[in-house]
């Protein structure tokens, strides 16, 4: 388990990254936390011509506060995320997902860029993000562009990435007042990749009834799902746990899980149905909560 | 030399100055226990998953399996062989993993030593349970975690000042 | 006597080098122009091997050597077997596989390089021309009609058949109120110490003399056989096993990849290192666990068990390096704490193109403890009996040690369990558990709609396996250091503390003044190794006779010295002295002093009884195996929705006989009851119909953190044995051995209100999801 020979590159700016990723094209592999890049190398199970090294890039480690909500720099770690107070106050549904990510030991080095754009399907934060409806900035040296969360994960392990681009920033709008959140997953042990994973999101209105629901999946299907029979169930209706049950019983309808050696489909599709239900329920008592503050 | 496959690589480890030309490919871990002969940091597994070879990286706990040697240029690393004090005098993580039988083989310790020693001085008044978190990235074969849970709390108490 | 050490929790001696990074771990040795060896290995798990090209490799960068079977063929041959047995077809692998590969990750190639880096590059240059044939990947497939061959001369892939009887099974199934027949199985699972297996060869052509430092448990069974395969006298040949990073059963075998590294040294006349990295250990270390039984018990209403018969089908993968071990530890350990006049068991050992089976902590025990416990719970739920209860009324009563089970056990000796007491553990256990209480807080939580359960297990442990383990103590002139050798390797169980313990209680010499090594075949002609759970019973015992011996030895000459008869010389802090007189008498360094050079230069003249050398070597012979006892009790909680169990409460309670140090004991049992728990809950092993293996890594073979661990309570009963004079049994295994049982017993009483049964592990969230769907639709 030792990393094949490779051309080991650490450009000093985001220009000089670029144009390196413009020469090699799909012989090079970005490198950013190295969390999942760094062990399908020690099992040779990748060998790439190139490593373009994102860590001594200046200032892309940013976790800002800006007018459209905030913005998280390619180098932003997911333990500086989940720890950030504005993450923790404004988008708290990012940082409880996070402590699901791997161990504090992996998060010190592993990006939220990283993990989006590595896509696993059972990764955790892609569903968040598609839940927080994030926005996904790509940068090469043929330009900037600019896509939903929605429209970036392709398949297992493939994204909208083109081989000469990065991702530059994750962009997340604001969340409304009176939304509560909730993150759960089953995973064999604790640390481990979810079997499936839900995030949900219920806002109130004024009265009390559900203005919106967003709930998200992962580990249902090759990539993260948003399960808008749910959502369109629960939209403009008063809550109860009864039809949070219901509801939450429609989000079999969106999923085509496959089987592996960890869940069958079957099995998936419950515990998809089962964590709907329990996030939805918990995402309604914080928004409640939220809506009495 | 090709500066892309071959790098001098200078780190501060436990505050000495170490300079070495290593292939870029070659691991931090690799680096600290072939290069620089600090053999206290583990490999148990190479996929990030064990723990045994966590070490400190500017302070925050990292797998030296998963971080290349070119990586570390320019920066403090702290490994379990700079863990006690000069004249030897154990620090107290290491007096109370033995007070408390946290280790059997010892295989896995030095990367709960480097995870516990951040992790206290984050939280010098953790719970049990935020102990247990705090190390779940740590495998160990031999002992069940209790013990280790035990000293760690044990040693956060000695280090407020408390009598344990 | 001032030094007390035996029993007492002392803290171990080797813990401040392994806190501050000193330990030493073979992979930490660095020697000269050390080269590193990468196996090339088979990916089909049966296959025809037509050619292999090692040109390219050769040519590689840092390449030294390149070798495949061809290279070797000259000295390459079956490895020896450690115990054979009349009934078993035994098939030995060699270092390199030579025309068909029988496992996926047997190795075909061997390459040798500068450093490991360079040395799996050119693995990646190694080009093999297999012939895929048809793999046999499970037991189910291995005993189907017309199932391929693992080895074409075994048509039927029965590696061994062999069977054992006590009482009249038919006459008491005749007579009995109920016949019941279950079917039980378990999954493979592996070790998966922390460090993988590694080991140094050095050939020194000066002293014509092989090194070998490995990562196992036997080293001097590993000198033995590294001496039989490279046609090398044994006193040529040293093995030292250095701190090593857990055992747990593998490491005390002997794998291919020792025997190449060795033969690379010698033939390159240069250091090699190999060391295994994760995905290896996955693939070539060998496993353990899996089991089918199809049992039949009768039973009297009145909750008393009549007989049983129990067939067992149990595969070894494609060879035999332990060849019944396993098998037979398991069929002996069915009856356990349990009376059963009649019985019959019966054994079928297969071939699988699997990595070959050998032992894991527990060896073979965890099973037949879940066999017979989840017989026990069956009949208590048959005749809605407590579970408790019903095996209060079948255990074989304190009155009836030592007990004649009526079967030979592994060792080959009759199995009498010498001493126990499984009523007074289970009683304990169920106070400690305030099991009333907790039955109480079952019947709240089930009203309110919670899948709470109480489970429990009781086992018995043969341990301390002979034939011997030996042990030098010898005390350094002058200084008066007692230094102790034992044959037995550490994994970390403490040896060095333990054994230090023991001399210097023997010798009322403060623990300090005591060093011991381990593990290194030049410290003592023979010995065993650690498994079984056998060093405290025969490297402790080995330990204390010598000691016992070298005392002696000081009396007598402090006695000649003083001139007065030895019994008017005490002893003392390690001193010999007049009784009448203290001032006078001469400390342990004096007396190994003088039995060094003698008596006479000016002190009296060489006294006619004078002994040189204040040492003396012990080698303890296992009369009988021991049997140790215990009772785990398990509370859970089980989230019917998702099929995931939580830990509530777990209290063990064992019987070791006497306990040489409470703390390290602890130790032993809370990192057996985590694997227990594991085998449970989170490890699976699975291999497709090919024989793949689909859990290869970390990411997807779970093993427990700290957050999955519950509490413990933990507490013991002595009976000691009277089969030694410390009065010890085996310990390091109890921990594991009925927790895998304990804990399924407790998960099918949460479930009971569905109707779930559970004859199986591991019971990961998928399955258990799987069979409450099941019985709820049923
Ligand atoms: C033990 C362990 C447990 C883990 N558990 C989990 C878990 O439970 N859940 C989970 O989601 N993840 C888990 N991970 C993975 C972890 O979250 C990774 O950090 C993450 O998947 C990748 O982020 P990274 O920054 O480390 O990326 P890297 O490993 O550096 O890169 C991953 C991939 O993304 C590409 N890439 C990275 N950054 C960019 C960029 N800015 N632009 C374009 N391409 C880029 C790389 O080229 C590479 O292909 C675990 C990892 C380990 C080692
Ligand atoms: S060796 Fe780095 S985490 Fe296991
Ligand atoms: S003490 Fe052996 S792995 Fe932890």
């Amino acid at each position: 388990m030792k990393p094949p020979r490779f051309d080991y590159y650490d450009p000093h700016s985001l220009d000089e990254a670029l144009a390196l990723l413009a020469r090699y094209g799909p012989e090079a592999k970005v490198l950013a936390g190295g969390q999942s890049l760094m062990p399908l190398l020690n099992m040779r199970l990748v060998a790439p011509a190139a490593l373009v090294d994102l860590n001594r890039l200046p200032d892309l480690a940013y976790v800002r506060v800006t007018p459209a909500g905030l913005a998280l720099g390619a180098l932003a770690r997911q333990r500086q995320v989940e720890r950030a107070e504005a993450v923790v106050q404004g988008w708290p549904l990012l940082a409880a997902a996070l402590r699901y990510v791997g161990y504090p030991q992996i998060r010190t080095r592993g990006t939220v860029g990283g993990s989006l754009a590595h896509a696993d399907p059972a990764a955790e934060l892609p569903a968040v993000m598609l839940a927080l409806e994030a926005r996904l900035v790509l940068s090469s040296q043929r330009g900037r562009r600019t896509l939903p969360a929605a429209a970036f994960f392709l398949a297992p392990l493939t994204t909208a990435l083109a081989p000469d681009e990065l991702l530059c920033e994750v962009q997340l709008p604001p969340l409304p007042p009176r939304t509560g959140h909730s993150f759960q997953e089953v995973s064999r042990v604790w640390g481990a990749f979810a079997l499936v994973g839900a995030a949900a999101l219920v806002t109130l209105d004024d009265a009390g009834r559900c203005q919106q629901a967003r709930l998200a999946l992962t580990g249902v299907g090759p990539v993260p799902q948003r399960a808008s029979a749910v959502e369109a169930a629960l939209a403009g209706e008063p809550l109860d746990a009864e039809r949070l049950r219901q509801a939450a019983a429609l989000v079999e309808q969106d999923l085509n899980p496959e089987s592996d050696v960890h869940a069958s489909a079957a099995y998936r599709r419950h515990l998809a149905r089962v964590l709907a239900q329990r996030t939805l329920q918990a995402a309604w008592r914080r928004a409640q909560e939220a809506q009495k503050a | 030399m090709n500066p892309q496959q071959q790098r001098v690589v200078s780190v501060i480890v436990n505050g000495r100055e170490y300079t070495g030309t290593v292939p870029t490919r070659k691991t931090l871990a690799d680096f600290l226990r072939q290069d620089l002969r600090l053999t206290g940091t583990h490999v148990g597994c190479e996929h990030g998953v064990c723990g045994a070879c966590t070490v400190l990286l500017d302070g925050q706990p990292v797998r030296a399996c998963l971080l290349l040697a070119v990586q570390a240029h320019g920066a403090r690393l702290e490994t379990v062989e700079g863990l006690a004090a000069a004249d030897g005098t154990l620090h107290p993580l290491q007096q109370a993993f033995q007070q408390c039988h946290a280790l059997q083989c010892g295989f896995c310790t030095p990367g709960l030593l480097m995870t516990l020693k951040a992790f206290l001085q984050e939280n010098p008044a953790p719970t049990a349970e935020e102990v247990r978190e705090a190390i779940a990235g740590h495998l160990c074969r031999c002992t069940g975690y209790l013990h280790i849970i035990a000293a760690a709390l044990q040693a956060a108490a000695q280090l407020r000042g408390e009598r344990a | 006597m001032s030094h007390r050490y035996i029993g007492a929790s002392v803290v171990r001696r080797e813990d401040p080098r392994l806190l501050t990074g000193r330990g030493r771990f073979v992979d930490d040795l660095e020697l000269p122009g050390m080269l590193h060896m990468a196996v090339c290995r088979s990916p089909y798990a049966h296959a025809r091997l037509r050619a292999v090209h090692l040109e390219a490799a050769r040519q590689s960068e840092g390449v030294v050597a390149a070798w495949s079977y061809a290279d070797i063929a000259d000295i390459s041959r079956p490895f020896p077997m450690f115990l054979s047995h009349p009934a078993l077809k035994a098939k030995m692998y060699e270092a390199l596989a030579r025309d068909v590969v029988r496992y996926a990750g047997e190795p075909v190639a061997v390459v040798a390089a500068q450093d490991r880096y360079l040395a799996e590059d050119a693995l990646q240059r190694i080009v093999v021309d297999y012939e895929p044939l048809p793999a046999v990947a499970s037991l189910a497939q291995a005993l189907a009609p017309g199932a391929p061959c693992v080895h074409p001369d075994v048509p039927d892939n029965v590696a061994a058949h062999f069977a054992q009887s006590v009482g009249d099974v038919a006459q008491a199934f005749a007579g009995a109120d109920y016949v019941h027949e279950l079917e039980l199985r378990m999954q493979r699972g592996c070790g998966h110490p922390i460090e993988t297996r590694a080991a140094v060869a050095q050939y020194d052509p000066f002293e014509e003399t092989l090194t070998l430092w490995a990562t196992i448990q036997a080293p001097h069974r590993m000198r033995r056989a590294l001496a039989a395969l490279l046609d090398l006298p044994p006193q040529r040949v040293r093995v030292i096993a250095p701190d090593v990073g857990g055992g747990f059963g593998p490491k005390a075998q002997l794998h291919p990849e020792y025997v190449l590294v060795a033969l690379l040294a010698l033939r390159l006349r240069r250091p090699v290192k190999y060391t295994e990295d994760r995905l290896e250990h996955f693939l070539a270390t060998s496993q353990e666990r899996e089991q089918l039984h199809r049992v039949q018990v009768a039973f009297n209403r009145d909750g008393t068990l009549v007989g049983l018969r129990d067939t067992m089908y149990i595969d070894v993968g494609a060879y035999t390096p332990a060849g019944v071990i396993t098998p037979l530890i398991t069929q002996t350990t069915i009856p356990g704490t349990y009376r059963l006049p009649h019985l019959h068991l019966e054994t079928y050992v297969t071939f699988s193109n699997r990595v070959p089976m050998t032992v894991v902590r527990g060896a073979g025990r965890s099973q037949a403890v879940f066999v017979m416990n989840r017989v026990v719970d069956h009949v208590a739920r048959t005749l809605n009996l407590d579970p408790a209860e019903v095996r209060l009324r079948n255990f074989i009563p304190r009155e009836a040690f030592p007990y004649d089970v009526g079967l030979l056990y592994r060792d080959g000796k009759p199995m009498i369990y010498d001493s126990g007491d499984y009523t007074a553990c289970l009683h304990k256990a169920l106070e400690i558990f305030d099991y009333p209480a907790m039955r109480r807080e079952q019947e709240a939580a089930r009203r309110q709609g919670r899948y709470v359960g109480l489970g429990m297990a009781t086992f018995v442990e043969g341990g301390g396996l002979g034939p011997y383990e030996g042990a030098v103590v010898r005390v350094e002139p002058g200084s008066g250091r007692v230094v102790v050798h034992s044959g037995a390797g550490t994994q970390g169980q403490g040896h060095e503390t333990v054994l230090a313990q023991i001399a210097a209680e023997v010798l009322d010499v403060d623990l300090a003044q005591v060093e011991v090594r381990t593990g290194d075949t030049a410290g003592l002609a023979h010995g065993m190794g650690t498994f079984g759970s056998r060093v405290a019973v025969l490297g402790g015992n080995a330990v204390y006779v010598a000691a016992q011996q070298v005392r002696a030895k000081a009396l007598r000459l402090a006695a000649s010295l003083l001139q007065v008869p030895p019994e008017e010389v005490g002893w003392e802090n390690g001193r010999a002295f007049v009784k009448r007189e203290p001032a006078r008498g001469y400390h342990l360094g004096e007396l190994a002093h003088v039995a060094d050079i003698g008596m006479g230069f000016g002190m009296a003249a060489p006294h006619p009884e004078w002994e040189p050398a204040l040492e003396a070597t012990h080698y303890f012979k296992a009369e009988r195996a021991t049997y140790a006892s215990g009772v785990h009790l398990v509370a859970v909680e089980v989230d019917v929705e998702t099929g995931q169990v939580r830990v509530l409460r777990y209290v063990v309670v064992d019987d070791c006989g006497r306990v040489l140090n409470p703390l390290l004991m602890r130790g032993q049992v809370l990192g057996g009851v985590c694997q227990g728990i594991s085998e449970v809950l989170y490890e699976e092993l699975v291999y497709d119909e090919e024989g793949q293996l689909l859990t290869g890594t970390f990411m997807d073979y779970h093993l427990p953190t700290a957050m999955e661990m519950p509490a413990v309570e933990v507490d013991h009963v002595e009976t000691p044995s009277p089969l030694n004079p410390l009065g010890s049994k085996g310990a390091g295994e109890s921990g594991t051995i009925p927790a895998q049982a304990a804990l399924v017993s407790a998960i099918e009483d949460a479930l009971a209100p569905l109707g779930v049964r559970l004859y199986e592990f591991p019971l990961g969230p998928r399955r258990l999801w799987e069979l409450i769907q099941q019985a709820r639709s049923a």
